[in-house]
């Protein structure tokens, strides 16, 4: 009776058919579900998915075929795409070719005319897991064996297949500031927000060396999104360990992830992520509320080791080099979305501001990164050490 | 920041009677408004002149004025109350202007009374064209290029800068009211004319065409400390062109990448900011080039809208009640979200299944009436229906229409497709039917500049569904799957949902079968089925009862499931039942939410005709009907068992007979006697009822109306000039209680649902009244009827007749409930749950010394074409009330509400036909009497002058300028009578009424109906009625 073609199986034996609509292969790795409603190429083509399987919660998927505008790295890096409704239509207006078409072209398998919902639930009842899409050819048995055979996400390194294997250098769009990146796999979205307020952005290997970095005299240091576990970056860590105090440090994702860690705060993995465009966060520093791209798998704890922070308020930090204090913070589930360095120059932030895709409300952040870099950059010229005062936080008290 | 207390007591300001363009969503508002403000404990003063409302029920605000929505009682209102703020934005355009009013006459500022959700400075920049303009042009935003124009002249020179064609929109009006496209030069005159007489400030912007560009609307939320929010993105399908609420929409948007709709949504912030709405909800509308990524800026609603009764309903986060909260001080992030309640509402909700929204049309009301869909909306409802996909709620829209004609696409292709290049009601059937035919999707996008994925994914529909589907054609194109309940949560999944709102979807079941999302209680459940679309016949009254029936389920202790799939009203808020099912009102889809639920028992008696259709297909599959039992429905529809019961009471009723076939009928007709009254069976609203003088009448309107193969054709006698009443009766099965008897004020011949009606009866003796109880009693016991029973009778040469008997709740339950005080449909529900009659301590008298005049609203100004004239086929959209101690009173408040306010003095002019010429007389003398100058045409001036009233006699149309319509234009007459003379010709009548309308003169086409309108005018000269809260005049 079944018409399936493919199926998903999940570590714990749940099962959903489908149709098989992309590449005919299995693909194994983590399952995650994204909220978003437009957007797909994006997602799919953001490294910070790399290792990872995504499951649309929004059924019709492919509506407006592809675009080279809408990739954010030079290929898809999820493993695979889980809908509801996919079609492969390729004359939509400003398409350049059909989605299950692009999918097949790249390898991707995908599955679609599954029940997308009814996995969503499970995996936020039971938590993001390892799974993998199959096709109906491929026995439960052999299926079960695949993802076995699949690390954890937890201590896994991912930033190493998704970085460069060289420098990069991207000039701005006018003589502006020069930002030494640290590319765990950052999304074009980011270079092009800090290209257009006039930054040249170099972009480095993930195992690039402090001294290496210090050597080309950027006026700050960027830390790129990127996938995987921040516990298993211990090098970058260490890197940026280095970097802090000496140079104004920024950090989006898993950027900020790094950065944390590096100044001795912990992270921790979270039951099934945040991904999507609509998670409210609210600026501490403004008293607003934005709307805010989210894709991330952990998060960093709180300064009593809690997971979530009970009050609006600035709370902060002993860190290894000085004061932190919290400046964004997640309303759906009270997670730490950004904070700020009050003792050495430097700001995170656990979101995405370059959104592609999602809202643009936080583009501002990137005004603030530029404009600061530009006023440490002439402070260092003028012989100032670094101030403690960044990415218009509030002066130390 | 906290809720304000610098405020104690709150005016809201409802939208009035049902209008196309501004509909039951306001109750559904204006509802959640007033509860969270109570809830908040302020003090809610309501102003609404709709009784068949469920903000007007009395425990809803602390006090309720039925009073006419205009600044002069709202004042009075303001004077008496004294009011801390006024809240506008939730009662649509209406409350609006007459906050604008109030304002500008100073009466706000008179009595201390602030403007909150939208101050006038903000309304005015949203709703007068320029200020929009230059607003959007500061804020770097782009909008059609545009010309303000003031008269023909104008419009004129507006063109060489602007071209061809041209849009014209009426500054101020309603639902686009007035508007249009112009396409050539010719053209110019009539639209614009129209457009110019329609604005209240004779101001229309002519506008750059955008024709054909993609069609988007943004929900936007902002609060006092400037979040700002987007709640949900709308697409429609009819590209620009069509008015939004005349076109299939999606939600959310389909056709747009991210970067576009972000775009869009950053622009709609931008344009709540410059607009300068400071907290609540507003609505921006979009045109988008597809091919060039063009955006223009095309309006924005400062205040709630249909749209975003639509954006609630689609997505769970209720905009009203949010905008309530916001108003008094609330920001988004103090007020948690209902649905997930673990989280607040400064988010925007993240959908995993497709809305689609259909309009419902009435043409079919308006014969002569120009059937294109144009910027001026038509349509007088709409469904929504939620699929996982959108092939599946598009499919599921489609079903839910309860269409009474199948729309018949050309069989010619050539036809076929002609059609498609001008949008009408029937555009997406003829759509369906091309694809059918194999019509390639690039040349019906040439012809429809639809949108090529909608094109695609309709000709999957178009395989699997026809027009009049079922689900099972449906189900035959989703292989493999199994009808699957899913929750709408806001947040996609992403969050537990507490609030149980449910669609239904085609689901891969998983090894333990559908993943239904339903979680049944240990209390019984009792299914309400609600009324589906609004349409002329079928309106919000009925969804009144089924709202009551909910809440009384629940106080019952047992939780109420409602079906409906109307979403503009109060019964599909998700905190209206215990679990809200969002489905067509088929027997399948029911059926369907049946085996989930296993209910105690449907509840059929409250949704009008739609529940009781599926009635019958429900007890079959073994679901019990609660209350009155299937039998006795059938015995009270079907005459050739209702007749002999009647005769059996020994009670009279005006001839009849039934007919099978066209032939049948025509033979049987003289045994009847004329003038008859003909109707196709199983009605409501009297669709193609009409009245008949001859056979050679009856063969006319047999060939015109068509008959359907074994459906009966009623034929009844018609008892002309005879005195109607309507009874609205509960009963238990052996008790009957008779809650309110309505004496109609015109005469028999017009429908029910169009004639205004008093309460209690201002000519009938206690006699009269007394048979017509002990009537009711029978009918009601010998029919078994268990809850409620209406009845209608006629009263000729003080003879009682009863006209028909309907076991059900009435279009006036909530009119008599409002008048008498009491909740007609609770009472109802309690019985139909087991209660006795004795049990609900009924008063034996409902009588409370004020008299309530009902009066019917009629959409004629929006069906340019059609003719103004009230008959047996019902045309109205909604009702007022008029409360006060005496029927002129009354009945000159309900006229005022009804927007056709009376004239104090003036001309009036007079043409009746010749039966009418006594009664004209009288009425010429009291019009004398109160000073006006009567005009009459020459046969009716010669009657009138015979009894030594002044009456200048004036030219028929055929007798040459000037002329009657000459004068009405000129506005040198200021109320009509004029009853008409044969029907369907264009007569003079026609013409004549045509006239008055479009200058929005009171025209009244009956002699009773004018004699009322001279004596209300009369107590008018008393001065302004007094106003009084319900809650005074009950307590």
């Amino acid at each position: 009776m079944s018409d399936a073609t493919a199926y998903v199986l999940l570590e714990d034996g749940a099962r959903f058919d489908g149709i098989a609509c992309g590449a005919d292969t299995p693909a194994v790795g983590e399952i995650v579900f994204t909220t978003a409603m437009a957007g797909y190429q994006e997602a799919m083509s953001d490294p910070s998915y790399a290792g990872q399987l995504i499951t649309f919660t929004y059924p019709q998927i492919g509506n407006y075929g592809v675009s080279a505008e809408a990739m954010e790295s030079d290929r898809i890096h999820a493993r695979a795409a889980i809908m509801r409704a996919a079609v492969n239509y390729e004359d939509a207006p400003g398409a350049e070719r059909g989605w299950l078409d692009w999918l097949r072209d790249c390898g991707i398998p995908a599955i679609t005319d599954l029940d997308t919902r009814a996995l969503v639930r499970h995996i936020r009842d039971a938590g993001a897991m390892r799974g993998g899409v199959f096709p109906a050819r491929i026995s439960d048995r052999e299926a079960r064996e695949r993802i076995a055979a699949e690390p954890a996400m937890t201590g896994r390194d991912l930033a190493r297949e998704v970085t460069p294997a060289e420098k990069v250098v991207l000039r701005g769009d006018a003589d502006g500031t020069r930002i030494a990146m640290i590319d765990t796999g950052v999304k074009l979205s980011i270079v092009r927000n800090l290209r257009a307020r006039g930054a040249t952005v170099e972009l480095h290997p993930c195992t690039v060396t402090a001294r290496e970095l210090l050597a080309g005299e950027p006026d700050a240091i960027f830390l790129a999104n990127g996938p995987g576990d921040p516990a298993a970056l211990e090098y970058v860590v260490r890197t940026v360990r280095e970097l802090v105090g000496r140079l104004p440090v920024y950090g989006i994702c898993l950027g900020h992830q790094l950065l944390c860690r590096a100044v001795g705060l912990e992270t921790y993995k979270l039951p099934f992520g945040h991904h999507g465009a609509n998670h409210p966060v609210k600026d501490l520093t403004t008293g607003r509320t934005e709307i805010t791209s989210q894709n991330h798998g952990f998060a960093v704890l709180g300064p009593d080791g809690s997971p979530t922070i009970e009050r609006d308020e600035p709370v902060r930090w002993e860190t290894d080099f000085g004061l932190a204090e919290l400046t964004h913070i997640n309303l759906y589930d009270r997670t730490v979305e950004g904070l700020q360095l009050l003792d050495v120059p430097g700001a995170t932030v656990q979101y995405h501001p370059e959104a592609g895709p999602g809202p643009n409300d936080a583009l501002y952040l990137f005004d603030r990164f530029v404009e600061e870099i530009g006023r440490s950059a002439d402070a260092a010229r003028l012989g100032e050490s670094p101030s403690g005062r960044f990415a218009g936080g509030p002066a130390r008290a | 920041m906290p809720r304000r207390d610098d405020i104690k007591k709150i005016l809201l300001i409802g939208s009035g009677p049902i209008v196309i363009g501004q509909a039951a969503e306001f109750d559904y508002s204006g509802t959640q408004a007033c509860r969270v403000l109570m809830q908040e404990g302020y003090e809610v003063v309501l102003v609404n002149s709709n009784p068949a409302t469920i903000m007007t029920d009395p425990e809803v605000a602390t006090a309720t004025y039925i009073e006419p929505l205009l600044p002069g009682p709202v004042a009075q209102v303001i004077e008496r109350e004294r009011p801390d703020a006024l809240l506008p934005t939730l009662g649509g355009q209406t409350a609006l202007n007459i906050a604008k009013a109030l304002h500008e006459e100073g009466t706000l500022s008179r009595f201390g009374v602030e403007l909150i959700g939208a101050n006038y400075e903000a309304i005015d920049r949203a709703e007068n064209r320029e200020r929009f303009r230059e607003t959007m042009n500061e804020a770097g935003l782009r909008v059609p290029r545009s010309a303000i124009a003031h008269s023909i002249e104008d419009a004129r020179d507006a063109v060489a800068e602007i071209g061809l064609p041209f849009i014209v929109r009426p500054a101020f009006t309603l639902g686009g009211k007035g508007g249009g496209v112009v396409r050539t030069e010719a053209e110019l005159e009539r639209v614009v004319g129209r457009g110019l007489a329609a604005s209240p400030i004779s101001q229309v912007l002519i506008e750059e065409s955008v024709l054909g560009w993609g069609e988007f609307e943004l929900e936007v939320m902002r609060d006092r400390s400037d979040n700002v929010v987007i709640v949900c993105s709308i697409e429609n399908l009819d590209p620009m062109g069509v008015h939004t609420g005349d076109s299939v929409c999606v939600a959310p948007q389909q056709t747009l990448t991210d970067k576009q709709y972000q775009a869009l949504r950053d622009q709609a912030i931008t344009v709540i900011r410059a607009v300068g709405v400071e907290t609540g909800g507003s609505n921006v509308q979009f045109a988008v080039n597809p091919r060039t990524d063009e955006i223009v800026v095309i309006e924005m609603n400062p205040r709630v809208s249909r749209s975003s009764a639509l954006a609630s309903k689609a997505t769970g986060f209720p905009i009203a009640k949010i905008a309530a909260r916001l108003a008094v001080g609330y920001t988004l992030q103090e007020i948690p979200n209902d649905i997930t309640r673990a989280t607040p509402a400064s988010f925007e909700p993240a959908i995993d299944y497709c809305v689609v929204k259909w309009p419902r049309f009435a043409f079919e009301k308006f014969p002569g009436a120009e059937a294109g869909l144009t910027t001026h909306m038509k349509s007088v409802g709409e469904v929504m229906a939620i699929g996982r996909t959108f092939r599946q709620a598009f499919a599921k829209a489609l079903r839910s229409r309860e269409l009474d004609l199948t729309p018949r696409p050309p069989a010619d292709d050539g036809e076929l497709l002609a059609a498609l290049g001008k949008p009408g009601p029937e555009r997406f059937d003829h759509l369906l039917e091309a694809l059918r035919r194999g019509h390639p999707i690039d040349e019906l996008h040439r012809r429809t500049d639809i949108d090529r994925w909608f094109l695609r994914e309709l000709a999957e529909v178009a395989e699997t569904t026809s027009a009049a589907s079922s689900p099972d054609g449906e189900h035959r194109g989703e292989r493999g799957k199994v009808r699957t309940f899913k929750a709408v949560d806001t947040c996609a999944a992403e969050f537990a949902a507490e609030t149980p709102y449910f669609y239904s979807g085609w689901e891969r079941p998983g090894p333990n079968g559908p993943s239904h999302e339903v979680t049944l209680t240990e209390r019984r459940s009792v299914v309400i089925l609600g009324s589906g679309p609004n349409r002329i016949g079928q309106g919000i009254e009925f969804d009144y009862c089924c709202v009551h029936a909910a809440e009384t389920v629940r106080e019952q202790r047992r939780d109420a499931v409602m079906i409906n799939c109307n979403p503009e009203t109060v019964s599909t808020d998700y905190d209206t039942s215990t679990r809200l099912y969002f489905e067509p009102l088929t027997l399948e889809d029911v059926l369907g939410v049946c085996e989930l639920e296993k209910p105690e028992g449907a509840i059929v008696q409250f949704g009008g005709q739609t529940p009781l259709k599926l009635a019958e297909g429900l007890h079959r599959a073994g679901v019990p009907i609660l209350g009155t039992s299937i039998e006795a429905i059938d015995l009270a529809e079907d005459r050739s068992r209702f007749g002999p019961l009647l005769d059996r009471l020994g009670y009279k009723a005006p001839a009849y007979a039934t007919a099978t076939s066209p032939a049948e009928a025509i033979e049987r007709a003289p045994q009847v006697g004329f003038p008859l009254l003909v109707r196709p069976s199983y009605v409501l609203g009297g669709r193609a009822m009409e009245i008949v003088y001859s056979v050679d009448g009856l063969k006319e309107y047999l060939e015109r109306v068509g008959s359907a193969p074994g459906r009966t054709i009623y034929l009844d006698r018609f008892l002309e000039d005879s005195i109607e009443v309507d009874v609205d009766a509960l009963a238990d099965g052996e008790e009957v209680w008779v809650a309110g008897i309505m004496q109609h004020v015109e005469e028999a011949g017009i429908h029910s649902g169009d004639s205004a009606c008093v309460l209690p009866p201002h000519t009938l003796g206690e006699e009269m009244l007394e048979q017509i109880r002990e009537h009711t009693i029978g009918i009601a016991r010998a029919l078994g009827v268990v809850g409620l029973l209406n009845v209608q009778y006629a009263i000729k040469e003080e003879e009682l007749y009863v006209i028909e008997a309907n076991p059900r709740a009435s279009r006036t339950v909530p009119f008599v409930s409002k008048a008498i005080g009491l909740p007609l449909a609770k009472l109802a529900t309690r019985v139909l749950l087991g209660e006795r009659l004795a049990d609900l301590a009924l008063p034996s008298d409902t009588t409370n010394g004020h008299v309530c005049v009902k009066e019917a609203v009629l959409p004629f100004d929006r069906f340019a074409g059609a003719d103004a004239m009230l008959g047996p086929e019902m045309r109205s959209t909604g009702e007022v009330m008029g409360i006060a101690p005496d029927f002129p009173t009354a009945f000159a408040k309900a006229q005022a509400a009804a927007g056709s306010r009376l004239p104090d003095s003036g001309t009036a002019f007079l043409t009746v036909a010749d039966g009418d010429k006594p009664a004209a007389i009288g009425v010429a003398t009291l019009l004398d009497n109160l000073g006006f100058r009567i005009v009459a045409t020459r046969g009716t001036a010669a009657a009138i002058r015979k009894m030594g009233i002044p009456a200048a006699a004036i030219n028929k149309i055929g007798e040459g300028s000037p002329h009657v319509v000459d004068w009405i234009e000129r506005g040198e007459v200021d109320l009509v009578v004029n009853t008409p003379v044969g029907t369907g010709a264009r007569t003079d009548g026609y013409e004549i009424r045509t006239a008055a309308i479009a200058r929005g003169i009171p025209c009244i086409t009956t002699m009773a109906g004018a004699i009322a309108a001279a004596r209300a005018i009369s107590a008018a000269r008393r001065g302004a009625p007094e106003v009084r809260s319900l809650q005074e005049i009950h307590s």
